[in-house]
Protein backbone atom coordinates (compact mmCIF):
# COMPACT_ATOMS: atom_id res chain seq x y z
CA UNK A 1 0.00 0.00 0.00
CA UNK A 2 1.71 3.21 -0.52
CA UNK A 3 1.19 5.85 2.20
CA UNK A 4 0.84 9.39 1.63
CA UNK A 5 3.70 11.29 2.84
CA UNK A 6 3.33 15.07 4.76
CA UNK A 7 5.63 16.04 6.84
CA UNK A 8 3.26 18.89 7.45
CA UNK A 9 1.97 16.13 9.91
CA UNK A 10 4.68 16.17 12.39
CA UNK A 11 3.14 20.03 13.81
CA UNK A 12 0.45 17.66 14.99
CA UNK A 13 2.67 15.88 16.97
CA UNK A 14 3.66 19.63 18.82
CA UNK A 15 1.05 19.36 21.72
CA UNK A 16 2.52 16.10 23.03
CA UNK A 17 5.83 17.20 22.67
CA UNK A 18 4.76 20.10 24.57
CA UNK A 19 3.16 17.45 27.39
CA UNK A 20 6.80 15.30 27.43
CA UNK A 21 8.77 17.98 27.96
CA UNK A 22 7.27 18.77 30.96
CA UNK A 23 6.60 15.80 32.37
CA UNK A 24 9.66 14.29 31.62
CA UNK A 25 12.79 16.34 29.53
CA UNK A 26 12.56 19.07 32.16
CA UNK A 27 13.01 16.54 35.06
CA UNK A 28 15.40 14.85 32.94
CA UNK A 29 17.57 17.46 32.51
CA UNK A 30 17.17 18.84 36.04
CA UNK A 31 18.15 15.28 37.33
CA UNK A 32 21.50 15.56 35.01
CA UNK A 33 22.24 19.16 36.81
CA UNK A 34 22.10 17.43 39.89
CA UNK A 35 24.47 14.94 38.82
CA UNK A 36 27.50 16.91 38.49
CA UNK A 37 26.60 19.37 41.69
CA UNK A 38 26.67 18.98 45.56
CA UNK A 39 24.06 20.57 47.80
CA UNK A 40 23.36 21.17 51.54
CA UNK A 41 20.10 22.52 50.86
CA UNK A 42 18.91 26.49 49.97
CA UNK A 43 19.01 25.56 46.78
CA UNK A 44 22.62 25.73 46.72
CA UNK A 45 24.69 24.24 44.56
CA UNK A 46 28.44 23.15 44.29
CA UNK A 47 29.82 22.00 40.87
CA UNK A 48 31.53 18.44 41.09
CA UNK A 49 32.00 17.18 37.72
CA UNK A 50 31.60 13.44 37.22
CA UNK A 51 32.74 12.43 41.06
CA UNK A 52 29.36 11.05 41.66
CA UNK A 53 28.80 8.98 38.64
CA UNK A 54 32.89 7.58 40.08
CA UNK A 55 31.12 7.09 43.14
CA UNK A 56 28.23 5.63 41.98
CA UNK A 57 29.91 3.28 39.34
CA UNK A 58 32.80 1.98 41.90
CA UNK A 59 30.07 1.72 44.54
CA UNK A 60 29.52 -1.69 45.89
CA UNK A 61 25.94 -1.01 47.29
CA UNK A 62 25.08 0.39 43.66
CA UNK A 63 26.40 -2.96 42.10
CA UNK A 64 24.89 -5.27 45.13
CA UNK A 65 21.51 -3.47 43.82
CA UNK A 66 21.78 -3.66 40.34
CA UNK A 67 22.55 -7.70 40.68
CA UNK A 68 19.15 -7.95 43.12
CA UNK A 69 17.36 -5.40 40.31
CA UNK A 70 18.92 -8.26 37.20
CA UNK A 71 17.89 -11.18 39.44
CA UNK A 72 14.66 -9.96 39.93
CA UNK A 73 13.84 -9.22 36.81
CA UNK A 74 15.38 -12.66 35.01
CA UNK A 75 13.29 -14.44 37.81
CA UNK A 76 9.66 -13.58 37.07
CA UNK A 77 10.73 -13.49 33.00
CA UNK A 78 11.88 -17.11 33.41
CA UNK A 79 8.40 -17.80 35.80
CA UNK A 80 6.09 -15.28 34.15
CA UNK A 81 6.34 -16.17 30.21
CA UNK A 82 6.19 -19.81 30.10
CA UNK A 83 3.66 -19.79 32.67
CA UNK A 84 1.36 -17.16 30.76
CA UNK A 85 1.79 -19.09 27.61
CA UNK A 86 0.96 -22.77 29.58
CA UNK A 87 -2.14 -20.60 31.05
CA UNK A 88 -3.21 -18.89 27.63
CA UNK A 89 -2.65 -22.73 25.79
CA UNK A 90 -5.07 -24.36 28.40
CA UNK A 91 -8.05 -21.49 28.21
CA UNK A 92 -11.25 -22.04 26.04
CA UNK A 93 -10.94 -20.36 23.05
CA UNK A 94 -14.60 -19.09 22.80
CA UNK A 95 -18.41 -19.01 24.45
CA UNK A 96 -18.85 -18.76 27.78
CA UNK A 97 -15.79 -19.74 29.34
CA UNK A 98 -13.26 -18.05 27.76
CA UNK A 99 -15.14 -15.09 29.38
CA UNK A 100 -15.03 -16.16 32.63
CA UNK A 101 -11.14 -16.69 31.95
CA UNK A 102 -10.72 -13.24 30.57
CA UNK A 103 -12.15 -11.51 33.56
CA UNK A 104 -10.44 -13.67 36.00
CA UNK A 105 -7.16 -13.49 34.37
CA UNK A 106 -8.03 -9.54 34.12
CA UNK A 107 -8.57 -9.09 37.99
CA UNK A 108 -4.94 -8.92 39.61
CA UNK A 109 -4.51 -6.30 36.88
CA UNK A 110 -7.04 -3.71 37.91
CA UNK A 111 -5.08 -3.52 41.67
CA UNK A 112 -3.46 -1.08 42.55
CA UNK A 113 0.01 -1.43 43.16
CA UNK A 114 0.53 -0.18 47.02
CA UNK A 115 -2.64 -2.46 47.23
CA UNK A 116 -0.89 -5.59 45.87
CA UNK A 117 1.65 -5.20 48.49
CA UNK A 118 -0.25 -4.33 51.71
CA UNK A 119 -2.17 -7.85 50.55
CA UNK A 120 0.43 -10.12 50.43
CA UNK A 121 2.31 -8.16 53.33
CA UNK A 122 -0.52 -9.73 55.41
CA UNK A 123 -1.16 -12.85 53.32
CA UNK A 124 2.36 -13.64 54.28
CA UNK A 125 3.04 -13.00 57.65
CA UNK A 126 3.93 -15.69 59.69
CA UNK A 127 1.73 -15.44 62.55
CA UNK A 128 -1.62 -14.48 60.81
CA UNK A 129 -1.50 -14.56 57.43
CA UNK A 130 -2.61 -17.45 55.71
CA UNK A 131 0.28 -18.17 53.63
CA UNK A 132 2.77 -17.30 56.36
CA UNK A 133 1.08 -19.06 58.89
CA UNK A 134 0.10 -21.96 56.94
CA UNK A 135 3.83 -23.07 55.77
CA UNK A 136 4.98 -22.67 58.95
CA UNK A 137 1.94 -25.33 60.10
CA UNK A 138 3.75 -27.59 57.07
CA UNK A 139 6.35 -27.50 59.22
CA UNK A 140 8.09 -25.52 56.52
CA UNK A 141 10.16 -22.08 58.46
CA UNK A 142 9.07 -19.37 56.43
CA UNK A 143 9.36 -15.41 57.78
CA UNK A 144 9.76 -12.94 55.25
CA UNK A 145 10.39 -10.35 57.79
CA UNK A 146 13.74 -12.25 59.27
CA UNK A 147 14.58 -14.47 56.49
CA UNK A 148 16.41 -13.08 53.02
CA UNK A 149 14.92 -16.29 51.57
CA UNK A 150 11.28 -15.94 52.67
CA UNK A 151 11.21 -12.32 51.75
CA UNK A 152 12.76 -13.35 48.03
CA UNK A 153 9.87 -16.14 48.01
CA UNK A 154 7.16 -13.76 48.47
CA UNK A 155 8.14 -10.76 46.13
CA UNK A 156 8.33 -12.89 43.15
CA UNK A 157 5.13 -14.99 44.30
CA UNK A 158 3.75 -11.61 44.28
CA UNK A 159 4.75 -10.10 41.25
CA UNK A 160 3.92 -13.55 39.65
CA UNK A 161 0.49 -13.21 40.77
CA UNK A 162 0.10 -9.66 39.83
CA UNK A 163 1.54 -9.95 36.58
CA UNK A 164 1.53 -13.25 34.31
CA UNK A 165 -2.09 -11.61 33.49
CA UNK A 166 -0.57 -9.25 31.12
CA UNK A 167 1.56 -12.34 29.96
CA UNK A 168 -1.45 -14.96 29.37
CA UNK A 169 -3.94 -11.84 28.06
CA UNK A 170 -1.21 -11.43 25.22
CA UNK A 171 -0.36 -14.98 24.58
CA UNK A 172 -4.29 -15.36 24.60
CA UNK A 173 -4.95 -12.32 22.04
CA UNK A 174 -1.96 -13.91 19.80
CA UNK A 175 -3.56 -17.63 19.95
CA UNK A 176 -7.08 -16.13 18.87
CA UNK A 177 -5.23 -14.51 15.75
CA UNK A 178 -4.30 -17.93 14.23
CA UNK A 179 -6.51 -18.95 11.37
CA UNK A 180 -8.33 -22.14 12.07
CA UNK A 181 -6.89 -23.43 8.93
CA UNK A 182 -3.76 -24.30 10.08
CA UNK A 183 -4.66 -26.48 12.58
CA UNK A 184 -6.62 -28.37 10.45
CA UNK A 185 -3.64 -28.61 7.93
CA UNK A 186 -2.19 -29.80 11.12
CA UNK A 187 -4.55 -32.69 12.21
CA UNK A 188 -4.43 -33.89 8.43
CA UNK A 189 -0.78 -34.33 8.97
CA UNK A 190 -1.32 -35.86 11.79
CA UNK A 191 1.19 -33.36 13.57
CA UNK A 192 1.44 -33.85 17.46
CA UNK A 193 0.34 -31.41 20.15
CA UNK A 194 4.26 -30.41 20.41
CA UNK A 195 4.64 -30.03 16.33
CA UNK A 196 1.51 -27.89 16.32
CA UNK A 197 2.74 -25.28 19.47
CA UNK A 198 6.38 -25.35 18.10
CA UNK A 199 5.42 -25.02 14.23
CA UNK A 200 2.21 -23.03 14.38
CA UNK A 201 1.26 -21.34 17.92
CA UNK A 202 4.55 -20.50 19.03
CA UNK A 203 5.81 -18.78 15.64
CA UNK A 204 2.63 -16.91 15.45
CA UNK A 205 2.82 -15.46 19.00
CA UNK A 206 6.23 -13.89 18.50
CA UNK A 207 5.31 -10.37 18.35
CA UNK A 208 2.95 -10.38 21.39
CA UNK A 209 5.54 -12.37 23.01
CA UNK A 210 8.22 -9.81 22.55
CA UNK A 211 6.07 -6.93 24.04
CA UNK A 212 4.85 -9.34 26.67
CA UNK A 213 8.79 -9.75 27.47
CA UNK A 214 9.35 -5.85 26.96
CA UNK A 215 6.68 -4.82 29.08
CA UNK A 216 7.04 -7.24 32.18
CA UNK A 217 11.42 -6.05 31.74
CA UNK A 218 10.37 -2.66 31.80
CA UNK A 219 8.02 -2.88 34.65
CA UNK A 220 9.98 -5.23 36.60
CA UNK A 221 12.80 -3.54 36.29
CA UNK A 222 11.63 -0.01 37.34
CA UNK A 223 9.39 -1.67 40.00
CA UNK A 224 8.72 0.25 43.51
CA UNK A 225 5.85 0.41 45.15
CA UNK A 226 4.88 -3.44 45.33
CA UNK A 227 8.38 -4.32 47.66
CA UNK A 228 8.42 -0.96 49.01
CA UNK A 229 5.01 -1.78 50.53
CA UNK A 230 6.14 -5.67 51.08
CA UNK A 231 9.43 -5.44 52.62
CA UNK A 232 10.87 -2.39 52.71
CA UNK A 233 13.99 -3.34 51.02
CA UNK A 234 14.58 -5.50 53.86
CA UNK A 235 15.70 -7.83 55.87
CA UNK A 236 18.48 -5.63 56.09
CA UNK A 237 19.37 -4.89 52.16
CA UNK A 238 18.12 -8.31 50.89
CA UNK A 239 15.42 -7.00 49.03
CA UNK A 240 16.70 -3.78 48.01
CA UNK A 241 16.14 -3.76 43.99
CA UNK A 242 17.55 -0.82 42.30
CA UNK A 243 14.56 1.76 42.82
CA UNK A 244 14.50 1.71 46.44
CA UNK A 245 18.03 2.05 46.83
CA UNK A 246 17.48 4.95 44.26
CA UNK A 247 14.75 6.36 46.86
CA UNK A 248 16.47 5.95 49.85
CA UNK A 249 19.55 7.78 48.68
CA UNK A 250 17.48 10.44 47.21
CA UNK A 251 14.83 11.19 49.60
CA UNK A 252 16.44 9.37 52.76
CA UNK A 253 20.10 10.67 52.72
CA UNK A 254 19.42 13.43 50.51
CA UNK A 255 22.48 12.14 48.45
CA UNK A 256 20.99 14.00 45.72
CA UNK A 257 24.49 14.30 43.33
CA UNK A 258 24.50 10.18 43.98
CA UNK A 259 21.00 9.78 43.49
CA UNK A 260 20.95 12.10 39.96
CA UNK A 261 23.80 10.03 38.68
CA UNK A 262 22.06 6.87 40.02
CA UNK A 263 18.80 7.31 38.02
CA UNK A 264 20.83 8.80 34.80
CA UNK A 265 22.81 5.24 34.68
CA UNK A 266 19.60 3.50 35.62
CA UNK A 267 17.72 5.83 32.70
CA UNK A 268 20.32 4.41 30.43
CA UNK A 269 19.99 0.67 31.11
CA UNK A 270 16.25 1.35 30.43
CA UNK A 271 16.76 3.34 27.30
CA UNK A 272 19.15 0.56 25.98
CA UNK A 273 16.87 -2.36 26.78
CA UNK A 274 13.64 -0.26 25.31
CA UNK A 275 15.62 0.04 22.12
CA UNK A 276 16.88 -3.25 21.69
CA UNK A 277 13.34 -4.14 22.33
CA UNK A 278 12.00 -1.50 19.97
CA UNK A 279 14.58 -2.61 16.99
CA UNK A 280 13.79 -6.08 17.30
CA UNK A 281 9.69 -5.58 17.24
CA UNK A 282 10.31 -3.09 14.25
CA UNK A 283 13.01 -5.08 12.29
CA UNK A 284 10.84 -8.10 12.81
CA UNK A 285 7.63 -6.77 11.54
CA UNK A 286 9.82 -5.96 8.00
CA UNK A 287 10.63 -9.11 7.48
CA UNK B 1 9.13 31.68 36.72
CA UNK B 2 12.83 31.41 37.44
CA UNK B 3 14.81 28.34 36.30
CA UNK B 4 17.06 28.41 39.81
CA UNK B 5 15.38 25.34 40.88
CA UNK B 6 16.65 23.34 37.67
CA UNK B 7 20.26 23.91 39.01
CA UNK B 8 21.89 24.77 35.82
CA UNK B 9 25.81 24.88 35.17
CA UNK B 10 27.06 26.38 32.30
CA UNK B 11 28.57 22.59 31.79
CA UNK B 12 25.28 20.75 31.10
CA UNK B 13 23.98 24.04 29.61
CA UNK B 14 26.40 22.98 27.10
CA UNK B 15 25.63 19.77 27.27
CA UNK B 16 22.16 20.23 26.14
CA UNK B 17 22.33 23.06 23.91
CA UNK B 18 25.02 20.61 21.90
CA UNK B 19 22.86 17.74 21.87
CA UNK B 20 20.03 20.77 20.54
CA UNK B 21 22.12 22.03 17.52
CA UNK B 22 22.81 18.42 16.98
CA UNK B 23 18.79 18.08 16.08
CA UNK B 24 18.42 21.62 14.20
CA UNK B 25 21.86 20.89 11.94
CA UNK B 26 20.36 17.14 11.28
CA UNK B 27 16.83 18.50 10.15
CA UNK B 28 18.58 21.47 7.88
CA UNK B 29 20.47 18.61 6.09
CA UNK B 30 17.47 16.95 5.48
CA UNK B 31 15.97 19.71 4.48
CA UNK B 32 18.85 20.69 2.27
CA UNK B 33 19.61 17.15 1.38
CA UNK B 34 16.72 14.93 1.42
CA UNK B 35 18.34 11.17 2.28
CA UNK B 36 17.39 10.23 5.88
CA UNK B 37 15.62 6.99 4.46
CA UNK B 38 16.55 3.94 6.11
CA UNK B 39 19.69 1.75 4.66
CA UNK B 40 20.85 -1.51 5.75
CA UNK B 41 23.98 -1.41 7.60
CA UNK B 42 26.45 -3.46 8.76
CA UNK B 43 24.43 -4.79 12.18
CA UNK B 44 21.94 -5.71 9.59
CA UNK B 45 19.46 -2.96 10.70
CA UNK B 46 17.34 -0.19 8.96
CA UNK B 47 18.76 2.88 10.28
CA UNK B 48 18.02 6.32 9.46
CA UNK B 49 20.21 8.96 10.27
CA UNK B 50 18.55 10.24 13.57
CA UNK B 51 18.47 6.62 14.49
CA UNK B 52 22.52 6.72 14.11
CA UNK B 53 22.14 9.97 15.90
CA UNK B 54 20.15 8.21 18.46
CA UNK B 55 22.88 5.02 18.25
CA UNK B 56 25.87 7.58 18.92
CA UNK B 57 24.55 9.30 21.65
CA UNK B 58 23.76 6.22 23.30
CA UNK B 59 26.65 4.56 22.79
CA UNK B 60 28.49 7.82 23.60
CA UNK B 61 26.93 7.59 27.18
CA UNK B 62 28.06 4.48 27.74
CA UNK B 63 31.41 4.67 26.32
CA UNK B 64 31.95 7.62 29.17
CA UNK B 65 30.65 5.48 32.34
CA UNK B 66 33.23 3.08 30.62
CA UNK B 67 35.89 5.04 30.80
CA UNK B 68 34.70 6.64 34.68
CA UNK B 69 34.73 3.10 35.82
CA UNK B 70 37.69 1.53 33.95
CA UNK B 71 40.47 3.70 33.01
CA UNK B 72 42.19 6.60 35.03
CA UNK B 73 43.29 8.82 32.40
CA UNK B 74 40.89 12.48 31.66
CA UNK B 75 37.45 11.72 30.49
CA UNK B 76 38.55 13.90 27.58
CA UNK B 77 39.90 10.60 25.81
CA UNK B 78 36.61 9.22 26.07
CA UNK B 79 35.22 11.62 24.03
CA UNK B 80 37.55 11.68 21.68
CA UNK B 81 36.61 7.79 21.53
CA UNK B 82 32.97 8.59 21.31
CA UNK B 83 33.74 11.13 18.39
CA UNK B 84 35.52 8.20 16.68
CA UNK B 85 32.54 5.37 17.46
CA UNK B 86 29.94 8.16 16.20
CA UNK B 87 31.66 8.47 12.94
CA UNK B 88 31.85 5.06 12.43
CA UNK B 89 27.90 4.87 13.59
CA UNK B 90 27.26 7.28 10.74
CA UNK B 91 28.93 5.85 7.83
CA UNK B 92 28.49 1.92 8.44
CA UNK B 93 25.25 1.37 10.76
Amino acid sequence: MQKTLNNKAWFMVLPVLFIVALNAIVPLMTVVNYSVQDTFGNNLFFFEGTRWFSEVLASERFHDSLLRQFFFTFTILVIEVPLGVGIALTMPRRGFWSSVCLVLMALPLLIPWNVVGAMWNIYALPDIGLLGYGLNWLGIPFDYTQQPVSAWFTVILMDVWHWTSLVVLLAYAGLRSIDDNYYRAAQIDGASRWAVFRYIQLPKMKHVLTIAILLRFMDSFMIYTEPFVLTGGGPGNATTVLSIDLVKAALGEFNLGVAAAMSIIYFLMTLLVCWLFYTLITQGEKK
Amino acid sequence: MGLSWMAWTWQTGLFFGVIALLLVAMTLRELQRPGGAPRHGVLGLDTTRGDRLFISLLGSAYIHLAWLALVPWPLWWALVLSAIYAALVFRYV
